[in-house]
Order: structure tokens, then sequence, then C-alpha cells
């Protein structure tokens, strides 16, 4: 049973296909990963790729309040008022985890206020290797990690790298300089993963982000298409 | 229903958006007036018998079944802080979301309804109360603990103290917050004759002015 046909009544209250008026709400995306690996970049890039096919908005959950979210409106990627910084309390994987309600509530202002959305970004703040989403936020979660902080990181592992819905290897142009082996981080990331999807990026480069906007705007079309919905939520078992 | 349900609402990883708040204290930690466990002591001491008290009293009353809507003008009232105002609301609505997940009833539905803003946090803290079978006194005490285990959680964080440290200064405090309880919860018995004057409006003036002067940093680690 999803929470969303367990009362009657105004509002959502967790990952609720439907916003309170019974239209089907935006698709939310997660992107999650240690600091400095590209995160903000990569919310950058995707806005700036997917911004004029389709309605975006992004929450930032930074470590010290504002950071990310100062960087995007520098970068102009999206107007200001597309654009929301959630405060973590020092706890960034808090709040898209254990207490995701702030979260939704900026997630749910964005489409309140902006009309609506086909897709909302919700980048995490800096964090280690087990910060994961809760299904109750996001439909689906991205993990950003580097070549430069060690080819060892998929071998690892940790929830983000073995659960995350997409893997992303960032900075593969750096690879020489820092002795990574990319091979070696595939095996690994295949190894950790399954049949999960993996991609290595180079934001820099031309189109760099391409590999990853393709896999956002194939969960877009069956967010859309009905065919994607958020899990059901634990506590409704 | 189960006394069992108060341990639940008090607890700390009840997931009303507590954690991402510091009471007042990022900015007394700023300040230098709380830098170690005696002063985090005095800080809470004082945050409890003042702020604690009010919003005690007004998380009573809602439990005790007075009407809510009035309940919410009377924090507004006892709530001078436009900034602490709308964290009490900001608040009051994440824990609306987690209270009719967890006790789903009407009454929390109405509150949803009529106050789309969010209810000042007391007041869904003591609808929450009563939808989960407790008395006035039980949302009192949950309220006058939460309003010492929040700034005692957020010391640890931003002062690197001593976990155990912060534990005993809580631990020191209970006496404290069993009495603030019970005279919240008396002062809420007297709503239904004498109205929501008969209330507590006890105030920490410089936790205002602190509330206001934090909620203009450039950067912070705490909503408030």
């Amino acid at each position: 049973m999803h929470l969303d046909h367990s009362h009657e009544g105004p509002g959502a209250l967790s990952a609720d296909a439907h916003r309170p008026d019974g239209t089907r709400r935006a698709l939310r995306i997660g992107l999650g990963g240690p600091v400095g690996s590209g995160k903000t970049a990569t919310v950058a890039a995707l806005c700036r790729t997917l911004r004029d096919r389709h309605a975006l908005a992004v929450v930032t959950n930074d470590i010290y309040t504002r950071e990310d979210a100062e960087f995007l409106l520098r970068e102009a990627v999206l107007p200001p008022e597309r654009i929301t910084a959630v405060e973590t309390g020092a706890c960034p994987h808090t709040a898209i985890r254990d207490d995701i309600s702030a979260n939704l509530e900026a997630v749910e202002a964005l489409e309140e206020r902006l009309g609506p959305l086909d897709l909302i970004l919700v980048e995490s703040g800096g964090d280690n290797l087990t910060a994961t989403f809760s299904k109750g936020l996001v439909d689906a979660q991205l993990f950003v990690i580097d070549v430069s902080s060690g080819d060892d990181i998929p071998r690892k592992g940790g929830p983000g790298i073995t659960t995350a819905d997409l893997l992303v290897v960032n900075k593969t142009d750096l690879a020489p300089h820092v002795g990574a082996d990319l091979g070696t981080m595939a095996a690994d990331a295949a190894h950790r993963r399954g049949d999960l999807p993996v991609v290595f990026t180079s934001l820099t480069g031309d189109d760099g982000v391409r590999p990853i906007a393709e896999w956002v705007l194939q969960r877009l079309a069956a967010w859309q298409r009905g065919t994607a919905r958020p899990a059901p939520a634990a506590t409704a078992n | 229903m189960s006394p069992t349900a108060l341990l639940v609402l008090a607890d700390g990883r009840f997931p009303a958006g507590g954690h991402a708040h510091s009471g007042g204290v990022e900015a007394a930690v700023a300040a230098r007036t709380v830098r170690d466990p005696a002063t985090l002591f005095a800080f809470c001491r004082g945050r409890l018998h003042t702020a604690g008290l009010t919003a005690a009293s007004l998380a009573a009353a809602a439990a005790a079944g007075c009407e809510p809507l009035v309940l919410d003008e009377a924090a507004d009232a006892r709530t001078p802080s436009p900034a602490l105002r709308a964290t009490s609301r900001k608040l009051g609505r994440q824990m609306l979301r987690a209270a009719r997940a967890a006790w789903p009833c009407a009454a929390l539905d109405r509150l949803a309804r009529e106050l789309p803003g969010g209810a000042h946090q007391p007041v869904v803290l003591g609808v929450t109360a009563r939808a989960a079978g407790l008395t006035a006194p039980d949302a009192a005490r949950a309220s006058a603990v939460e309003s010492v285990t929040g700034p005692a959680t957020a010391a640890v964080r931003l002062l690197g103290l001593d976990p155990f440290d912060a534990t005993a200064v809580v631990a020191r405090l209970c006496d404290d917050v069993d009495a603030v309880a019970r005279r919240a919860a008396d002062t809420a018995g007297r709503v239904a004759d004498e109205g929501a004057g008969a209330l507590p409006a006890a105030s920490a003036p410089l936790l205002d002015i602190t509330a206001e002067q934090h909620a203009a940093w450039p950067t912070r680690l705490f909503a408030s």
C-alpha cells in the first residue's frame, strides 16, 4: 500500500506520484557523491543541455548553505527562481535520507510556484561513500565519483557505488595524470554493481555530459509514460 | 493508545526536520556565549524556562483539544521575531508530514487544509500527540525536552563537543524539563475557561535578536 492511498486529505506525504491537484508531478533525480567529484558541474551541464526542451528546477543541499546554489546562479544555468537551497544542519546525508522533510518541502514548493515541471534535480551536499537518497524523496539517483580520488574507489564500494541507479566516473581526462586505471575502475564497478549502468565522463570535454543526459532522458520518458513509479514507502508496508 | 507513542514522537530520529535547526545555539557559539558543557547547560536551561515553557504550553493546550487555529494565533502573538515565526511554521509543516504518516487522522488533515502555510510547530506537536492518544502532560514533556535536546545536538556538531558531555547536560536538565512540563500542562488546563490568554508568554529577547541576525548570515550550517 502506498502512503498516497492510506489517507484522505490535502497535501502529499512522501514520494506520491501525483501532486495534490491530481496531475503527475515532476521526475525527481538525486545526485550524490564525494566532495569535489563534480556533482554541481554535472547539474550545471545537465541544465544547459536539457533546459531548452524541458521544464527544470534544482534543489541543492549545501554543507555550508548556498555555495552550490550560488555557483549555479553565477553560471546562470537556470533562472534564480528555479534554484532552491536546503539547509542541512551540518548533516547533508540526513537531509536526503533519514529526514527528508525539508527537501520534500523544497521540491513541492518549486512545483507549486513554477507550475508543472518535467524534472527536478536534487543535489546532495558533498559527503562520503555511504550517502544515498531516500526513495521517499527521489525516483532515481546517480552517484558521481572521479578518477583523481583514486582508482580503488569502485572496489571499496559502499551504498552509493553499489546501489545508485547510475554510477558516473568523472574527470576521465585526468586519468593519465593521476595514474588511474580506467579499465580497473570499470571492472571493479561492474563487479560491485551487477547490471546497473556505469558511465565514464569528462565534463570539461565537448558535450561531456551527453551519456548522463541520455540516461536522464530515458528515465524522464519512462516517468512520463507512467512506467517508472516510485517504490512504495517502506513505512507503508 | 500506547504510552510508547511518546517515545516515538520525542525521538530525535522522528523525521520532522529538527536536525537542521540549532535552536539558536549556532548564533550563541559564534558569539562565544556557548563554548563548553557549562555554557551549553546555561543556554539550554535559559531556553527551556522561556521559549521552551511557552512552546510546551501551546503543545499541551493543543493536546488537550483546544482549538488549534486559536492556539496558532496565540503562538504568533508569543513569537516576536519574524525569522522565528517562519522557522516555527516551517517546522510545523515538516512535523505535520511525518505525523500524518505516523498517526493519520482527520484532525491532522484538517490542520494541513486550514493552514497550508504551516501551523506553529508546538501546535502541530500537540495535535499530533492527541492523534497518537497521548495526554497534555505528554505533549508538554515532548516539547520541553525537545527545547534542550535540539541545541545540545547542534552544539556537538558546531563545537566538536564530547557527545557524552552534551548528553550529560540534557540529563542534568531532566528535573527542570519535568517542572516546565507540569507548569505548561497546568496552564493549558485553564485555556478552556480563560482562553488562550491563560498561556504563558515567556520569551528570551536575546534569542529573538540573535535569531534575526542569524537569519541574515550569508553562510551558516543550521537553518535557525
